[in-house]
């Protein structure tokens, strides 16, 4: 018969303050109370930044000497694009450690980001097709940007497909961070093999965002309003990953001390 | 062999029972008794490394364990001796021969029979067969009484004898009215927690 | 154990395993036509719902013999760990102390042995109905010899995900198909890089990188994916 003997020291853990903060950020009142007080910021931040860069991109940019002004539109749907695999990938990081750790938090956040993440594809998707109506005539183009969100559109509605298919809440976030980490190994495949098929299927680059060459006083909005939604970002996700933090722990102590609280 | 300190594991976040220690020594029983669903089979599952506990240490632990369960792991398109065979070839840890195990559960007649076509007590018979063959020390069993007629409990219970004899342990989930009767058993009974 | 007596195991351990999956097919060898009927009969509703001109045929006959394949494949894979799951091996394969990663391996060569080898043998004859070109067969049959194995390996991971859900099936599709895109149009384009005499290793080069990565990636995600439905 074979015996194996397993102790576990926890003494060795204590001593990296790395595996500290993120113990600390474990806890679910500590960080229910830092997201709050940070969630205002972020949310301020974002409006600003969007009303400095609508103002440029929409008033001063001078308009596109060949789409006129229609191009305008790119002010939403770069930055869409941009965050819908910005959040994937983040989705996929926090996936990683959830598993790899098993911590809750990162789970929530994980499975908060799905969402957001799916919506800014929609948006791209939406804003990119809008786009395509005034410079190609249709609504619609097999271009490489906008195929690449389609699928990356259906990795989203995978993990929240399976998210919200299996019962248990703590297995079906492990399992859907699992698929959102199969699915960002596989992202950069998908991406370039897109690329490359739609090369190989029209001879030249059909491609919705047009030349390479981009003016600055073009771009400008165009970084400002990339940085804004990434703000959106994180006061959403923290919202989010409250209130859900909320539904989880609601019998537990410190939610019902926090009722307590707001009733008085 | 087996000792645990405050095992927790939750579902939908509750505890399904409430935190567990014990320490098991080699040639000892456990028997965890307590009502229907109080997480009798989620503890065994924990402890067979089935489920990771939510809270707790697994202070010691071997690594060689056997486990019947309530699904008992044979294929119903197998017969009794092809499933007993892949056992004995997979883990490839066993010391005795597949036609001595089939005997000593009593399933020798029906040996080449397809696991489909047996009745409920002779499937647990064939999975108690399995278990011999694992040869393993530490035994996992969640109601291995179940489906058994008198022959099938002593038989359990004369397995458990040889096994404890020998250097084993066990742990044995039931709530049923026959336990078996051990001078080295600890009894403890399972509370449940809110989930259960 | 010593090491040797512990690779040893293991490696009787798979091949124990494989053998045994290859005899439970075999048991219910009537099952194993239902994907390879599946096949045929998606092909052939092409023909019917485009019409049978045999140029239009032959141009997407790459593509639609491969999404045939796709469609097979994944109606096959739900039993790749399901029946181990419901009547309890797998977790006696959990217990076993072999890692669960080599078993996955084991399960998904007797999976593609049983379900993928026929896609493959059966691919001369829907190039013939779909008109394809005499030229590009033999890329085809390699293409889908190279890039159905990959599809068996991604495709388990997304099993292992669903193996605890009743209707794990639909949601498998969902799942898996944004993973199989890449080797849709790499397969795709070397049968028609070979259709108009163009160059085509380059395409069948990246199938095997691909074939490898999987082999030696996806049985961990499987393994990772069963421990969750497990719990």
């Amino acid at each position: 018969m074979n015996t194996n003997v397993t102790t576990m020291n926890k003494e060795k853990a204590r001593k990296n303050w790395l595996v500290m903060f993120i113990h600390k950020m474990g806890s679910p009142p500590w960080f229910y109370n830092f997201a709050g007080k940070l969630i205002p910021w972020l949310w301020a931040i974002f409006i600003g930044l969007t009303v400095w860069g609508l103002y440029l991109g929409l008033f001063k940019a001078p308009a596109d000497y060949q789409q006129g002004e229609s191009f305008r539109i790119m002010y939403l749907h770069v930055p869409a694009a941009w965050m819908s695999m910005m959040i994937y990938t983040s989705m996929a990081i926090m996936g990683f450690i959830a598993l790899v750790w098993r911590i809750r938090i990162m789970e929530i956040l994980a499975m908060c980001s799905a969402p957001v993440g799916a919506a800014f594809t929609i948006i791209a998707l939406a804003s990119g097709s809008l786009w395509g109506r005034p410079t190609w005539g249709t609504y619609w183009v097999w271009d490489a940007r906008l195929t690449s969100e389609l699928v990356l559109l259906f990795l989203y509605l995978g993990v929240i497909g399976l998210y919200n298919s299996i019962d248990e809440p703590r297995k079906a976030a492990r399992a859907a961070c699992l698929l959102a980490m199969v699915g960002a190994v596989n992202l950069p495949i998908i991406h370039y093999s897109v690329k490359w098929w739609n090369t190989l299927h029209q001879g030249s680059s059909i491609s919705v965002t047009g030349g390479s060459n981009i003016d600055p006083s073009m771009l400008w909005p165009l970084l400002i309003m990339a940085v804004a939604v990434k703000f959106y970002y994180g006061a959403n996700l923290l919202t989010r990953a409250r209130v859900k933090l909320l539904e989880q722990d609601k019998r537990k102590g410190w939610v019902k001390n926090l009722v307590k609280e707001h009733k008085s | 062999m087996l000792s645990v300190s405050k095992i927790n594991f939750e579902r939908y976040f509750e505890p399904v029972f409430e935190p567990v220690s014990f320490e098991l020594k080699a040639g000892q029983l456990l028997l965890v008794t307590g009502t229907n669903g109080c997480g009798k089979t989620t503890l065994i599952r924990v402890l067979a490394d089935i489920l990771h506990p939510t809270s707790g240490d697994f202070v010691e632990r071997t690594d060689s364990m056997g486990y019947v369960g309530h699904y008992l792991g044979i294929k119903d398109d197998l017969s009794v001796i092809e499933n007993l065979r892949f056992m004995r070839d997979f883990l490839g840890t066993s010391n005795r021969s597949c036609e001595e195990v089939i005997r000593q559960v009593g399933l020798g007649r029906v040996s080449e029979q397809l696991a489909r076509t047996l009745s409920a007590g002779q499937r647990k018979r064939c999975a108690l067969a399995r278990l011999l063959l694992s040869n393993t020390s530490l035994w996992l069993l969640d109601e291995p009484y179940s489906n058994l007629d008198q022959e099938g409990v002593d038989l359990v219970d004369e397995m458990l004898t040889d096994h404890l004899e020998a250097g084993g342990a066990c742990v044995l989930a039931t709530h049923g009215n026959h336990r078996p009767e051990w001078a080295d058993a600890q009894d403890y009974r399972l509370i449940s927690g809110a989930a259960a | 154990m010593t090491i040797e007596q512990q690779s040893g195991s293991m490696g009787s351990a798979f091949f124990a395993l494989l053998r045994r999956d290859l005899l439970l097919a075999f048991r219910r060898r009537t099952e194993m036509l239902f994907p390879i009927v599946f096949l045929l009969v998606v092909v052939s509703l092409f023909p019917l719902g485009i019409g049978p001109g045999p140029q239009l045929l032959a141009r997407i006959a790459p593509g639609v013999i491969w999404i045939a394949a796709l469609l097979a494949t994944v109606i096959s894979l739900d039993g790749l760990f399901r029946s181990d799951y419901e009547d309890g091996t797998l977790e006696q394969f959990v217990l076993s102390g072999h890692p669960l990663t080599l078993i996955s391996l084991a399960k998904i060569v007797a999976h593609w042995l049983v379900a993928g080898l026929p896609l493959v043998l059966l691919s001369p004859l829907l190039a013939i109905w779909m008109n394809l070109p005499i030229e590009s067969l033999g890329v085809m049959v390699l293409t889908l010899l190279l890039g159905t194995p990959i599809l068996s390996l991604i495709g388990s991971i997304g099993v292992g995900l669903t193996i605890s859900l009743k209707r794990g099936g639909q949601l498998l599709s969902l799942l898996v198909f944004p993973l199989y895109v890449p080797i849709l149009i790499i397969a795709t384009a070397a049968v028609m890089a070979a259709s108009d005499g163009l160059p085509y290793t380059a395409f069948l080069g990246l199938l095997v990188a691909g074939l490898i990565t999987s082999v030696t990636l996806a049985p961990f995600a499987a393994a990772a994916a069963l421990k969750i439905s497990l719990s």
